[in-house]
């Protein structure tokens, strides 16, 4: 009697270890989901009155307490630009090198270890780099240049992964069709490895843009300025820009409470861009690997 | 009619032998070239690398020389704008230790929880909706987190915890944590998935429940990964900036309690950088900083590699 409910009990037990559990890990996931939804609604319900046609294209006015933020929006695509123009470059051709040339040597380990090591540098060093080097030592200044040069390394890492992957997981029948018609290496490269490849860089350059857009801490010492009232005219001028400008509106300035509704519209637009762009990342990603 | 054939032969005959020739080496040196070009890019990316260590420990030398390796990270007190100034990084060391420790209090339990969750439980269709979900509090910008932090978070702690201020260790810890969160779920869930199916359904053909499963089977072979997410949240923590800068609330003292403001490093490097002249001893002390707070998230991130990387080759040869 007594060896068979001891197992009995025993299921039980295991039973309700196994409810609990899956209770913890589903309530675990919900709250993980919670907090973005939390961090939405509360940023959107403060920010969405301030957005309106003119918040969006007016100059700021009243030293930065009124008016639009047209300045920052510009100022953020302008350093976006320029800083995934350069990683693009600089990230494909590296992917290239490590998937399709370099392989499993000891120098594409180094690089890897490389790529990884800068991808965990804590921003605000990329942001001291960028002063040190390209501000004082280059003399471009506090510059959309100087801005975009950091940005660039900040975002390096990202497109270099997105581009090696795409490239490794072209199938390995399409470099053999290409090598077998008599195209050397390169010739494969480019016109059988990369065309299929593309939708996978062009995800990952989608991220580096995403990822651009909201970095502060590299461009506060290297671009951005907060006062401003004329929009910049080369690329040697300073710019405002969406990131900076919200951390400045809330802990600069003299009237929190004419910058504070500013802030928040400022961090819709913000959100709304990076939302925009990872939802572009994903659609883009699903459609491809459907595709495979 | 015949003679026009006879002469396309001959020229194309002619032709192909300088196909054939002179344009092949000169593919082949191009080729050559291709390759070259690619690789010095290749290496640009360690040479960036290079050049952040490089410059981080140049201009931090000056105030290594000056005050002493000892005094510059044992120091109690961080004094820039006193006279005489002190640069001690202890308060700044310690400040960021607090805020990280009670940031994996947050992100390291949901984090893996969450994880387990996606990669066991969740049905495909709603897992391809949910990590996207995760990913992309990976992805919003720190500042918002900041200001989210600023208003909501820090108002809530003073009220709940009767404080003086919002922001304090506490609020900063909780921000944090939720920042880490992602890294640590996504990092997990590929080491979860990684775990070969095999390995899973043997133990579930043995009668175990899905949480023995979990816990005496695919924790126990992605344990290696398990460790590489916490120590990459790790390593964000540590990083981050601007949320900190906003939320912390900026105090250069030793933490003796969790509902103080404090000063973490990136936060003292992002607040003073901008009002410090160039070449004075301040902005080689800030510097330092930055090489301290370097080396800390590299030795992490190196960590985390190294467990990956180990994680990777134990369930590859696993599966095959």
């Amino acid at each position: 009697m007594t060896t068979l409910e001891a197992p009995a009990r025993y299921g039980r037990h295991r039973k309700r270890t196994q409810a609990v559990m899956l209770v913890v890990m589903a309530a675990s996931l919900i709250i993980t989901l919670g907090f973005l939804a939390a961090l939405l609604a509360f940023v959107g319900a403060r920010g969405l009155p301030a957005i309106s046609f003119e918040f969006l294209t007016q100059m700021p006015r009243r030293a930065m307490t009124a008016g639009g933020i047209m300045p920052a929006i510009l100022g953020t695509l302008y350093l976006v630009i320029g800083s995934t123009s350069i990683s693009a470059v600089l990230g494909v051709a590296t992917a290239i090198y490590l998937a399709e040339y370099a392989r499993d040597g000891i120098a594409a380990r180094l690089i890897r270890t490389g790529i990884s090591n800068l991808a965990g540098v804590p921003s605000v060093v990329f942001g001291l780099f960028g002063l040190a080097v390209f501000v004082k030592l280059f003399g471009f200044g506090v510059s959309i240049l100087s801005g975009s040069l950091t940005l660039a390394i900040v975002v390096l890492p990202t497109i270099i992964r997105s581009a090696e992957e795409a490239i490794v997981s072209t199938p390995q029948s399409y470099r053999e069709a290409s090598l077998a018609l008599g195209a050397t290496k390169w010739q494969t490269v480019r016109y059988a490895v990369l065309p299929s490849a593309l939708p996978g860089i062009l995800t990952g350059c989608i991220l580096a843009v995403a990822r651009a857009a909201g970095e502060t801490a590299p461009i506060m010492l290297t671009a951005a300025t907060f006062f401003t009232t004329r929009l910049p005219s080369s690329v040697f001028d300073e710019v405002q820009a969406l990131a900076y400008h919200i951390f400045a509106l809330i802990t600069e300035g003299t009237r929190p409470e004419a910058q504070t509704p500013i802030a928040y519209g400022a961090a819709v637009v913000l959100l709304a861009l990076v939302i925009g762009l990872n939802a572009g990342a994903i659609v883009l990603r699903a459609r491809y690997e459907k595709r495979r | 009619m015949a003679a026009i054939v006879q002469t396309n032969t001959v020229s194309r005959a002619d032709a192909d032998s300088r196909d054939y020739r002179r344009p092949g080496s000169r593919r082949r040196l191009s080729e050559t070239a291709t390759c070259a070009v690619l690789a010095i890019i290749a290496v640009s990316s360690l040479v960036f690398l290079m050049g952040i260590i490089l410059v981080l420990f140049q201009q931090a030398m000056p105030a290594v020389m000056a005050l002493g390796p000892t005094e510059l990270v044992y120091g109690k007190e961080w004094y820039p704008a006193d006279d005489p100034p002190a640069f001690g990084a202890l308060p700044l060391l310690s400040a960021s230790a607090v805020v990280t420790v009670g940031a994996m209090a947050v992100a390291v339990p949901l984090g893996l929880l969450s994880a387990l969750c996606i990669s066991q439980i969740l049905p495909t269709r709603a897992r391809s909706i949910v990590k996207p979900a995760v990913e992309l509090l990976a992805g919003l910008p720190s500042v918002v987190y900041g200001l989210f932090g600023m208003g909501l978070v820090a108002p809530l702690t003073m009220r709940m915890f009767r404080l003086p201020t919002g922001l304090t260790a506490f609020t900063a810890s909780m921000v944090l944590g939720i920042m880490a969160l992602p890294t640590v779920a996504s990092v997990a869930e590929d080491a979860f998935s990684a775990v070969p199916r095999t390995c899973k359904e043997a133990s579930l053909a043995l009668g175990a429940t899905t949480w023995e499963t979990i816990s005496r089977v695919l924790l126990p072979a992605a344990a290696p990964g398990v460790v590489a997410a916490v120590l990459l949240g790790i390593g964000r923590a540590m990083g981050e900036t601007m949320a900190v800068l906003m939320v912390a609330g900026g105090a250069a003292v030793i933490p003796l309690s969790p509902f103080q403001p404090v000063r973490p490093i990136t936060a003292t490097i992002a607040a003073e950088m901008g009002e410090t002249p160039v070449g004075s001893l301040h902005y080689h002390a800030l510097f330092a900083l930055a090489a301290m707070l370097f080396i800390i998230t590299a030795a992490f991130n190196l960590a985390a590699e190294a467990l990956a990387r180990r994680l990777r080759r134990q369930t590859g040869g696993d599966a095959g």
